[in-house]
């Protein structure tokens, strides 16, 4: 059960003389219940990338399999995977387009092939775990507020039941409460429904926070795929691509220097915490 | 599907043709479309071919990019090269069931779609080497004398400008919306009329909202910086006319006049039809 490229490529714009390769050589399997971040500059392939595990993208050379079943093969049920594959864009909500909440969470599941009673008891499962209550289901989807709409943009492909979940930015352009609300439910979808999710986002210290492991994009290609720690102490070459290590990680090497012996892999702010307290306790002094 | 049609794209070059003031390229652009009207011989044919081919050359547009922007067209240009062909009466060349091929008809359809070809041709090379924003320049200054019998030039040039500035971003916007409800299992290609019009609500719901936020947000930005129509604003880029500016329309009138001899001439030859 898992997702697996083979050499995938996606050439833009091909046979002209302003094709390029948006993602090359793509090497990667994500195994069922893994965290994943995916970080990258802007333009470094993150998006394309993403396309293509729900097949709305097909790579122009290198093949994908997904359950062991090529993706590429003739007569593939694309449907079906993008019913497995769920996948939320930037901005969800600019797809809001029903007359009622529950309406427009049922689509997914509808075009699944559900009956109406049975894609609604699957939009009412998922507005739960959105977070969304009641009084809001037969209200317009545009008189919600901007989190609101995320939330029910985001119960739109939960309502599919997915068992890989793609996320690209989900927290783009929310305050500070919005954002925490939205990357608590995903990390409880991980947490409680063995979802495995896959993160792209701009935030160090989100995916330090919640992934359990960290694909870096630059330029194309797949640079770095490992563990966050492992991945973080590559400082240097994540700010040639434009990127950094979470700021936690900057505060403990500054602190080395000064002379307070913290671990340099702490990279969320409960690590740090407990590095600090417990060198300042010990007078753990260089 | 949308990235197809060229007519109406800017082609980046730069040539002698990009550099002329818009004003001058729409002057010519009337004038070649009218006297493809009025002309009627094989010279006058003859003459707008080879106008065009040397204006296309010298524009440094390639041909084939050109002739793309040909393929959308191409229904209607083959409905009125038929109509012609089997409704002209004259001399019956072949007859089956009720429709029949006259000498006449074929030579009428013949040149109908050659000048339709030069026709589309030759309006399309207009905005492949202006930029939407040069061309309500032009027109907004060509049709400057307007505005002494109260008719909002300036604004219906804005109003044009934006909506040309627009087409990008929505046809992005609808690619997004697009894979977004793919993305949901949303179901496009199949079906018949009825399910696929349904299967646009989709699309299209969001596509309008995002329309009017957008021009919400422009409207809030322009009002931000005092916009406030024409009165008393100036150009950052006024449009003055340049000696080669000044030799393309005298090239225009020549144009024209040979046109207007060519035609005479032929027609007293009976060279004309």
């Amino acid at each position: 059960m898992s997702i697996k490229l083979e050499h995938l490529s996606h050439q833009y714009a091909q046979n002209s003389a302003s094709s390029f390769y948006a993602i090359e050589d793509i090497n990667l399997t994500i195994e069922k219940g893994e965290f994943i971040g995916l970080i990258g500059h802007t333009g470094s392939g993150k998006s394309t990338l993403i396309q293509h595990l729900n097949g709305l993208l097909k790579g122009t050379e290198g093949s994908y399999f997904f359950d062991g079943e090529d993706v590429y093969a003739e007569g593939y049920n694309m449907k079906k995977l993008r019913s497995k594959v769920g996948m939320s864009f930037q901005y969800p909500e600019h797809q809001l387009f029903e007359v009622t909440v529950l309406k427009d969470v049922c689509f997914g599941p509808m075009n699944m092939g559900l009956s109406e009673e049975e894609a609604i008891i699957e939009s009412k499962k998922a507005l739960e775990a959105v977070g969304l209550a009641e009084k809001y289901y037969d209200k317009s989807p545009f008189e919600l507020s901007g989190g609101q709409k995320r939330r029910v943009a985001i119960a739109g492909v939960l309502a599919m039941n997915p068992e890989y979940f793609i996320l690209d930015e989900p927290t783009a352009g929310l305050d500070p409460v919005g954002r925490d609300r939205i990357l608590d439910l995903i990390y409880n979808l991980y947490k409680e429904r063995n979802m495995t999710i896959v993160l792209v986002s701009h935030s160090m210290e989100d995916v330090a926070r919640y992934a359990n492991r960290i694909l870096v994009m630059n330029k194309g290609h797949l640079m770095f795929d490992d563990k966050p720690v492992e991945v973080f102490r590559h400082k240097k070459e994540l700010e040639r691509m434009g990127l950094s290590a979470p700021e936690t990680s900057y505060v403990m090497e500054e602190l080395q220097k000064r002379g307070l012996s913290v671990n340099q892999d702490a990279i969320t702010m409960e690590q740090a915490c407990d590095s600090i307290l417990e060198a300042l306790k010990e007078g753990k002094r260089l | 599907m949308m990235r197809d049609i060229t007519i109406g794209q800017y082609y980046r070059a730069d040539s002698p043709i990009h550099r002329l003031d818009p004003r001058v390229k729409i002057a010519g652009t009337f004038i070649y479309m009218v006297s493809l009207f009025f002309q009627k011989s094989i010279l006058t044919y003859i003459l707008a071919i080879l106008t065009l081919v040397i204006v296309v050359k010298t524009s440094k547009v390639p041909f084939s990019f050109m002739v793309r922007g040909l393929k959308p067209i191409m229904f209607i240009l083959l409905f009125s090269v038929l109509i012609n062909m089997f409704f002209v009466p004259g001399e019956i060349v072949a007859k089956f069931w009720i429709f029949k091929i006259t000498k006449e008809g074929m030579i009428q359809a013949g040149f109908m779609g050659v000048r339709l070809i030069i026709l589309i041709l030759g309006a399309s090379l207009l905005t492949l080497t202006t930029t939407p924003n040069q061309l309500t320049d032009g027109l907004e200054k060509m049709f400057g004398c307007l505005k002494k019998i109260k008719i909002p030039v300036h604004e219906i040039a804005m109003m044009m400008s934006i909506a040309l500035r627009f087409i990008p971003i929505l046809t992005e916007e609808t690619d997004k919306i697009m894979k977004a409800q793919m993305a949901r299992g949303a179901d496009l290609d199949s079906g018949n009329l009825i399910q696929k019009i349904k299967s646009m609500i989709p699309i299209l719901v969001p596509l309008f909202v995002a329309a009017i936020r957008r021009a919400n947000d422009l409207a809030m930005a322009m009002e931000s910086k005092c916009y406030n129509g024409s009165d008393g604003r100036t150009k950052m880029k006024p449009l003055i006319y340049t000696k080669a500016d000044k030799g393309a329309y005298l090239m225009e009138a020549a144009f024209l006049a040979v046109m207007i001899v060519l035609s005479v001439v032929s027609h007293k030859a009976g060279l004309s039809f």
